[in-house]
């Protein structure tokens, strides 16, 4: 197979690439030149310090990346650079570090295993809750819901969770509270949901007191006062993945002429 | 292997085969050193690294008032520009307020574990310091509480 001719990497950020696709970096990237593939250009702007993240889509290949999943091309230079590819899919693959919500599906003598939506289910010890010893256990039961985060999440080895961060913390994590509405939506429209300033998110907050949690494997729970809110909510979120900005205004402003 | 009772000199000889053998059998590269490419690039599989995501637990309009302070410090770690503000609209009581409870506070607490005879001062209204208190307002209460006051009939 003949070697393509990559395109550079900064003319393809925020359009579609496809899988195959080959991206060369800027030359201080690399550390010899190999006289093969052809630098488009050299940087003139200022080299950036650290390294160069290879987010999720991409694949380090030699000089360049390569791409492996359709969608757009992001970046962001702070902090040393990183590339992405902002792509939309429905089935959840572990990725340690991520948050998500997960269901308690069997115990099983000190571990309980869950259900994140991966192709196996994760497994949590009853230790890695906050204040949790031998003698103090969590009360945990079949068909609760954790929110916590990953540990150990590869191909290789079934995941593991755990409910406290690194200083040992729960910062949040546990066990979800009783009542509310889980539902599963893509895992691109939580990033959505997760963006620093998203408008649905703050359009949503204007409407009636309510707690929302995300979990990065598609799975949000929703709780308001009365069901009528809680169903409102969901809905809202659920269709707001298709609608424009402005049938999302409308849709909202007619609930709260209600 | 380490014996008792060798002579110096056969441990020598014996530290010496055994570096001989040792230098011998440890592998190591023939091939030309390839030039190890430091690679510049972390391939990374979560999006939490490349994007600036939010917390995911969140509350509104205070629904759950755990959540919500949770929430003003998660995010606070990433814009700390905010915190200040934030604990501006977080106080309650205002800062005035709270100067002067703190200040009725210290002299109620104190009148607690007074003596007998500083007991003069509780008469006083002002929330002065103690000693000055006594200093200047034992006169006057003195003779205050020598008089006796005739019950009416």
């Amino acid at each position: 197979m003949a070697a393509e001719r990559g395109t550079a990497a900064e003319a393809l950020v925020g359009q579609v690439v496809l899988p195959g696709d080959l991206l060369l970096l800027p030359a201080h990237y690399n550390e010899d030149a190999e006289g093969e593939r052809l630098r488009l250009r050299l940087s003139a702007g200022a080299a950036p310090q650290g390294r160069l993240l290879c987010g999720p889509g991409l694949r380090r290949s030699g000089a360049g990346l390569l791409v492996t999943k359709c969608g757009l091309l992001r970046h962001r230079p702070a902090g040393g650079g990183a590339y992405w590819v902002d792509s939309q899919q429905k089935r959840y693959v572990p990725v340690k570090g991520d948050h998500v919500i997960g269901i308690v599906t069997a115990k099983a003598g000190d571990v309980f295993r869950l259900d994140v939506g991966g192709s196996e289910p994760a497994s949590l010890s009853y230790l890695a809750f906050e204040g949790a010893t031998k003698r103090n256990r969590p009360n945990v039961q079949v068909g609760d819901l954790i929110y916590g985060q990953f540990v150990v999440a590869n191909k290789d080895m079934e995941p593991e969770m755990v409910c406290i961060d690194s200083s040992g913390k729960s910062s949040g994590m546990g066990i979800i509270g009783q009542d509310g509405f889980l539902f599963k939506v893509s895992l691109g429209l939580i990033r959505k949901l997760l963006a620093p300033k998203c408008e649905i998110i703050q359009e949503l907050s204007q409407l009636y007191p309510f707690e929302l949690v995300l979990g990065m494997n598609g799975r949000i729970w929703v709780k308001a006062k009365t069901v009528q809110q809680t169903l409102i909510i969901v809905n809202i979120l659920e269709a707001c993945e298709y609608m424009t900005a402005e049938q999302r205004k409308q849709a909202l402003a007619k609930l709260s002429g209600n | 292997f380490m014996q008792r009772g060798l002579d110096s000199q056969t441990k020598k000889q014996l530290e010496e085969e055994e570096k001989k053998i040792i230098s011998e059998e440890h592998w190591y590269l023939d091939v030309p050193d390839l030039k190890e490419k430091e690679s510049c690039i972390i391939e990374e599989r979560s999006f939490l690294r490349c994007e600036d995501l939010v917390y995911g637990r969140m509350s509104f309009k205070g629904f759950n008032p755990e959540i919500e302070k949770l929430m003003i410090q998660m995010n606070s770690k990433c814009k700390e520009e905010e915190i200040e503000e934030d604990d501006k609209m977080e106080a309650d009581v205002s800062d005035e307020e709270m100067a002067r409870r703190y200040e009725t506070l210290v002299g109620t607490i104190g009148k607690k574990f007074l003596r007998k005879r500083d007991q003069r001062v509780l008469k006083d209204d002002d929330e002065d310091d103690e000693v000055e208190e006594q200093n200047s307002n034992t006169r006057p209460n003195k003779r205050a509480k020598k008089m006796f006051l005739k019950p009416q009939d």
